[in-house]
């Protein structure tokens, strides 16, 4: 039974994997172009499985930015995992030990916990292996090839590659918008915000990573005074 | 040790707590209607600030990003596969950087 969920859950996650791979071969080559080696780059991305992290964090390695700066990004651009990982405390298999919900916790992706949230009933700690085993294998394999190949790849592949990860993002913040106004409002809103911290003198001096710490504070906190949720968390 | 794996320690610490302690410990329901509220609308926040207005500096060439962005939204809209959405918008902006 556990080998069977655990089978059903690489299967599963089997297109996150293949979109993974697409996505962590930019992660690899923008790394390899910043001076990481291979084997750093993959470490980065098995250890830290988080694409908006990872691409933040890379950019603020490159910088030789400090040590604060860095885990203050990471907080803030992972933030949602906190949402995310309440949510599925409240899905797993109430018998889940502490051990496997430590491993578990490991492979909390946007993906993956959208797959995981789509099952019904509660979920078994070993099908989030199976997700986790997918989203990794993808997203190393990826990171390993992107950084190896980052030099002979063309010029031109190279700068459209550059739009793999933001057509990732606008694939998950779109869909959800369709059905809520307010998702809409948000989006909008915050995108002419985040123009006019680039357009504005002195705002336009802030490094990227802080300038989306101090977006997101501001603006979730306005929306959710403006907008309050009423549906439970797992919806 | 060098001072990139110091970064991808801290990187990987940070992300891993974020994610374990709510999970390991938290076995009820957050009631905060704020705090709730607050953590529903990060995600399109922290998503958006990330995709614009950097999204037109991704390719190199303003224009050709843009068309890729144009494309990715239209997919999106349709609820194209994160995969396709990507690729497609990728595809794009290759294409187009011919055309100029």
């Amino acid at each position: 039974m556990k080998r069977e969920l655990y089978l059903k859950g690489i299967k599963d996650a089997m297109p996150i994997g293949v979109g993974y791979f697409t996505v962590s071969l930019t992660f690899g080559l923008q790394a390899s172009m910043g001076g990481l080696s291979v084997i750093e780059a993959t470490i980065l991305s098995l250890s830290c499985l988080t694409s908006a992290g990872q691409f933040g964090g890379l950019e603020l390695i490159i910088a030789q930015a400090g040590y604060f700066e860095i885990a203050l990004t990471q907080l803030v651009l992972n933030m949602r995992y906190i949402l995310m990982s309440t949510s599925l405390s409240q899905k797993i298999n109430k018998n889940a030990s502490i051990f496997q919900r430590m491993l578990v916790s490991h492979g909390i992706t946007d993906e993956i916990y959208g797959v995981s949230m789509m099952q019904e009933g509660r979920i078994s700690p070993y099908y989030s292996y199976g997700l986790m085993t997918s989203g990794m294998i993808g997203w190393g394999s990826g990171t390993f090839i992107g950084a190896t190949l980052g030099n002979i790849l063309p010029l031109d592949i190279l700068n459209a590659l550059g739009l793999a990860l933001y057509g990732m993002f606008i694939a998950i913040i779109i869909p959800p918008a369709k059905h809520n106004r307010h998702i809409i409002i948000i989006i909008i809103t915050t995108m002419i915000t985040s123009s006019l911290f680039d357009i504005i003198p002195v705002f336009n001096q802030i490094s990227s990573g802080f300038r989306i710490i101090i977006i997101t504070l501001l603006l979730a906190s306005l929306f959710a005074y403006l907008f309050p949720v009423k549906e439970t968390i797992n919806e | 040790m060098n001072k990139t794996y110091i970064y991808i320690f801290i990187m990987a610490l940070v992300t891993y707590l974020i994610r374990a302690i709510p999970l390991t410990f938290i076995h009820k329901d957050i009631e905060n209607p704020f705090i709730k509220s607050f953590l529903y609308y990060v995600p399109y926040v922290t998503l958006s600030a990330m995709i614009f207005p950097s999204i037109l500096s991704s390719t190199g060439n303003t224009f050709t990003a843009l068309v890729g962005f144009i494309i990715a939204l239209v997919l999106a809209y349709n609820e194209c596969s994160l995969t396709t959405v990507a690729f497609v918008a990728c595809l794009a902006a290759f294409i187009t950087s011919f055309c100029i």
